[in-house]
């Protein structure tokens, strides 16, 4: 399989293919179709790289970034999206959120 | 815990005497005969936010604006000449909706020279101005200068459109917004123009929807989350600052800045990305504030929470701002729209700040959405039944008192002025 995070990200590499999501609505319907242990792993795996993954991005131009450190965003993204659940609620969905239901249908690119 | 002083009868809601204190009735977010009356008597009278001049960025620019309450769709365009107007989104000819792309029911925005009619063609200049027929010499005596898009009143506040549904406009857009609201001008909201915009469809009448957005009070009980465990106390929460002006209101928020407390009060991917529940740490600098904010004057100043009548919040945190509005859809249902907006990040760092006040807002947001439910269908029962007519409505919740006064004043006096005519 090629890899797609950069070379010193490669032990998140077994996230990337479930995890580097381009858009809220993918991150946000993900979550809520995984389960708290699976949430919980990719946390443990991924928070403890979050200062150094934001530096390695942050090293590129917002608008040009390469498509490795791109996929790496989308990889934060996704943990900050998960934390919710993680840090917060420890549930997959916010308490108390019964059905509701918020669409995110426009957000800024990457 | 922080006290804040009260004006000098004692409590907010008596500094206002005309709200009273005694309980009030939630009838009005529940009936069906009520609901009626709010679309003639507030939805095609007052003036309503549907949008920002940054949404019409070019000559040509256009959106559509689904408005169910007010039996309409309209769409605004930004004209050739450079002026902002609005129409009734339906062709003159056999009243097809006019513009539309995938599906009829859905908004729409893009940019066009002239407006043209899917189902004969029909073509309309971005002035309204009926300029082609299909066929015209089959018609009869068509007067095609009287024929042309049926116009809405549009007016621009710091670069908010407002339409105006009334025939006559009782007062300008400014009269409406009076000056609590209109000394906000000079508030860069043209510079934020980084959108995180949300929609959703809840079960709740708009008014109670907009009562969880205007009052505190409910925040350590439904959302306890929002202060980490190991330092939640229960304790609850008192704004700083109240405010009435005609049929607006304001709450100002005061007290330590949530990152300038000790780390346990954060959580860690706070704390890492330097964001969180109340957006980024550092914002860039708007320089010397307008009037119209924290014209209370607290210190330390936490958020201005704007609500302006009817269906609109502006939450104001310095350096960005949260927008809310509220469309009715039925008794008990309304499409919410949420927007963050803030100055474009201009590092990755930056817009990992942003994505992350976002994703918050929406965990909090879908616990009000979520409960609100249990409001309306408890509400509904209450009156259905006639078990209970008068709720008790404290001090922290006086903006929710004023809320449904001047939602009943409205109503009163509409129905008194058609009495009248």
């Amino acid at each position: 399989m090629t890899a797609v995070l950069p070379p010193a990200f490669a032990d998140l590499e077994p996230y990337a293919a479930t995890w580097c999501l381009a858009t809220e609505t993918e991150r946000y319907a993900r979550r809520q179709a995984s389960t708290m242990p699976q949430l919980q792993e990719f946390y443990d795996a991924c928070f403890p790289r979050l200062e150094e993954a934001i530096a390695h991005c942050d090293a590129f131009p917002l608008d040009d970034l390469p498509d490795d450190a791109l996929a790496l965003l989308h990889l934060v993204y996704s943990l900050v999206m998960v934390a919710m659940s993680v840090e917060i609620f420890q549930q997959v969905k916010a308490t108390d959120a019964a059905d509701a239901e918020l669409e995110r249908i426009e957000e800024p690119v990457p | 815990m922080a006290r804040w002083p009260k004006p000098p009868e004692g409590s907010w809601t008596e500094h206002y005497p005309e709200l009273g204190t005694a309980p009030i009735s939630f009838e009005d977010s529940v009936s069906p005969e009520f609901y009626e009356l709010e679309r003639e008597a507030i939805f095609k009278r007052a003036w309503l936010n549907v949008g920002r001049v940054e949404q019409l960025p070019r000559k040509g620019s256009y959106f559509t604006k689904e408005i169910e309450v007010a039996d309409t769709s309209l769409v605004i365009v930004h004209g050739l000449d450079g002026q902002i107007r609005a129409f009734h989104n339906m062709c003159r000819h056999r009243g097809n909706k006019l513009m539309w792309n995938d599906f009829p029911r859905e908004e729409t925005s893009g940019t066009c020279r002239q407006f043209t009619c899917k189902y004969h063609g029909w073509r309309y200049d971005l002035q309204g101005r009926l300029n082609f027929v299909q066929q015209e010499g089959e018609f009869f005596d068509l007067d095609k200068d009287a024929t042309g898009l049926a116009p809405v009143h549009c007016e621009v506040w710091s670069g908010f459109v407002f339409v105006n549904l009334a025939p006559e406009p009782e007062q300008t857009l400014t009269e409406f917004l009076g000056p609590m609201i209109t000394d906000l001008d000079g508030y860069p909201f043209d510079k934020m123009t980084e959108r995180y915009v949300f929609q959703g469809d809840n079960h709740s009448n708009w008014k109670l929807f907009a009562d969880a957005f205007q009052e505190y009070y409910h925040v350590p009980s439904l959302h306890p989350q929002q202060v980490p465990a190991p330092v939640r106390t229960g304790a609850g929460f008192e704004c700083a600052h109240f405010q009435l002006d005609g049929p607006h209101r304001l709450v100002s928020t005061g007290g330590a800045r949530r990152w300038t407390l000790p780390p346990e009060y954060m959580y860690p991917i706070e704390r890492t990305t330097r964001s969180g529940l109340v957006g980024p740490w550092e914002s860039p600098d708007i320089g010397e504030p307008p009037p119209g904010l924290n014209p209370g004057k607290i210190d330390p100043w936490g958020i201005d929470n704007f609500q302006i009548f009817p269906n609109v919040e502006i939450l104001i945190y310095r350096g960005w701002y949260l927008m809310y509005r509220y469309w009715p859809t039925s008794p008990g249902s309304h499409r919410f729209e949420g927007m963050l907006c803030f100055q474009p990040a201009t590092t990755v760092r930056e817009r990992i700040e942003h994505e992350v006040a976002a994703v918050v807002f929406k965990e909090f947001a879908l616990q009000d959405a979520g409960m609100l439910t249990g409001t309306q269908t408890a509400l509904e029962s209450a009156y259905a039944n006639k078990i209970i007519e008068g709720f008790p409505v404290n001090d922290q919740e006086v903006l929710v008192r004023h809320f449904h006064h001047v939602v009943a004043a409205w109503v009163r006096d509409h129905q008194r002025k058609a009495a009248a005519s």
